[in-house]
């Protein structure tokens, strides 16, 4: 019995797994795709659970990457400064600010042990096109809130932010890049953030 | 049984440790500069930030000479099995708290189901070593006495760090000083015994969030806007148990549009010119 169910789950996974990314793709489907993907690849992978971030970060490249809009989430995170900065400082920003994400997202990733992921409800955000899909990460202890918020751009759903345990990773670079702005404008901000990135990581 | 006493058995010591914690952190507000000179746009939810910078720096300096090392030797030392026992017996006790905070709440239902799960770990998991609730679906949803007041309508107050305790807001420091009060500390009769189990907390905590911590230190510009942000707006999503009203999170910073290209631009004039400082959360 437990192990017809185990193989029906499997097969389950199998199948998500390999339904291609598809430009109509519903944003619960999106996320629970990337979730299975990337999760189980993780939960699988013991070079992973050993801590190796060169192979969280390929991971993470080619599962998550494809499905984030890198413009969005950095516009969101400069703010109305967005506006005033030129193309290159905006291309530059939002390549140190990828590195930079990639990074937290990689480092909470390789804590994933023994979880699964549930997805919950999809809610719209309103006033705008963006739907938020909530999902909790289950293990030993108390469930993780993870939820996705996505916005459609011409017609597929991209990830724009990432809710970790109540905190919405890009959001919360808001007032730390206002910071940076303040004291060193837009080329004072991605100094420090080429900074940051080159700063070797400890863990 | 025996627990159930303890509860009502104060801790005076402790109790009076973090009463003066609380004290000092508040009676800073009147020596900390006005708001204006606040570095970050922030200051309105933060407006002690000088103060509660200092404070941050003692606890951090705190944590590198003690905790940090003690915490990281008993994870390198200790089993994990051994740290998972002493996890979950510590997590049987918070999960009584749970319980009475959320019946304060009037959560009936979870409520009921976190009062399952202590009786079913107790009972069946060797009082509390083992976790035999979690594998039958009996979650732990865990709620302080901070998010009962704030349920009840308490405002959060503005933001400030607490000696040892790290983050929290005016409110939920009311709400750390009756925590503790049910927390595993108050349950020893001898202030040894206080001290001690204060101890185990501490480093089983700690040693929990190592890595987390790390991380932290990798990603943020500024560590302490990082934590009291994510602190902020973690409190109000437990306050709504996970799910807080959406609104509009105000990050549609595009070029306006100059020519009348695309036929009515999307998005763009949806957004208005909302405060680019972070929403409070």
């Amino acid at each position: 019995m437990l192990k017809k169910l185990l193989s029906a789950s499997s097969l389950l996974l199998a199948l998500a797994s390999t339904v291609p990314a598809q430009a109509n793709t519903a944003p619960d489907a999106l996320v629970r795709q990337i979730s299975v993907e990337v999760i189980d690849v993780a939960r699988a992978d013991k070079a992973i659970q050993a801590g190796d971030t060169a192979r969280v970060l390929a991971l993470v490249e080619s599962k998550v990457m494809p499905h984030v809009n890198f413009e969005v989430v950095t516009r969101s995170a400069v703010g109305p400064q967005w506006r005033s900065a030129t193309p290159e400082q905006r291309s530059k920003l939002q390549a140190e600010f990828k590195t930079l994400l990639v990074r937290a997202y990689s480092g909470a990733l390789s804590q994933v042990k023994d979880q699964t992921v549930e997805v919950l409800k999809t809610l719209p955000v309103p006033g705008s096109t963006q739907m938020v899909v909530q999902t909790e990460v289950r293990g030993s202890g108390e469930p993780i809130k993870l939820d996705y918020r996505l916005d459609k751009q011409s017609e597929a759903w991209k990830i724009i932010d990432v809710n970790v345990g109540g905190l919405w990773l890009v959001q919360n670079y808001r007032s730390q890049f206002a910071t940076e702005i303040s004291k060193g404008g837009i080329d004072g901000l991605i100094q420090t953030l080429v900074e940051r990135n080159k700063s070797p990581t400890k863990s | 049984m025996r627990l159930r006493q303890a509860w009502r058995t104060p801790a005076p010591r402790l109790a009076a440790l973090f009463a003066l914690a609380a004290a000092l952190a508040l009676g800073g507000c009147a020596t900390a500069p006005a708001g204006g000179a606040a570095p970050t746009p922030a200051s309105k939810l933060d407006p002690w930030e000088n103060f509660n910078r200092k404070i941050s720096t003692f606890n951090e300096a705190l944590d590198d000479a003690i905790l940090k090392p003690v915490a990281t030797a008993y994870r390198d030392v200790v089993p994990e099995l051994v740290r998972d026992g002493i996890e979950n017996v510590l997590g049987n006790i918070y999960d009584v708290r749970s319980v009475l905070n959320h019946f304060l709440q009037g959560k009936l239902q979870s409520g009921l189901e976190m009062g399952m799960r202590v009786l079913t770990n107790t009972l069946f998991g060797l009082g509390g070593l083992l976790d035999p609730a979690t594998e039958m679906g009996l979650t732990r949803r865990s709620e302080d006495f901070g998010q009962t007041l704030g349920r009840w309508g308490v405002p959060d107050g503005p933001y400030m760090v607490v000696p040892i305790f790290g983050p929290s807001t005016v409110r939920d420091t009311f709400g750390l000083i009756l925590d503790r009060e049910t927390s595993p500390a108050a349950i020893p009769q001898t202030d040894t015994g206080r001290y001690a189990t204060f101890g185990v907390e501490a480093i089983s905590l700690r040693a929990r969030i190592l890595d987390t911590t790390q991380l932290l230190e990798d990603v943020s510009l500024d560590k302490y806007t990082f934590i009291r942000d994510g602190y902020l707006s973690r409190r109000r999503d437990a306050l709504y148990d996970g799910a807080p009203p959406l609104e509009d999170f105000g990050d549609d910073w595009e070029d306006e549009p100059e020519a009348p290209a695309a036929p009515a631009a999307p998005a763009a004039p949806a957004a208005p010119a909302s405060a680019p400082a972070p929403t409070p959360k």
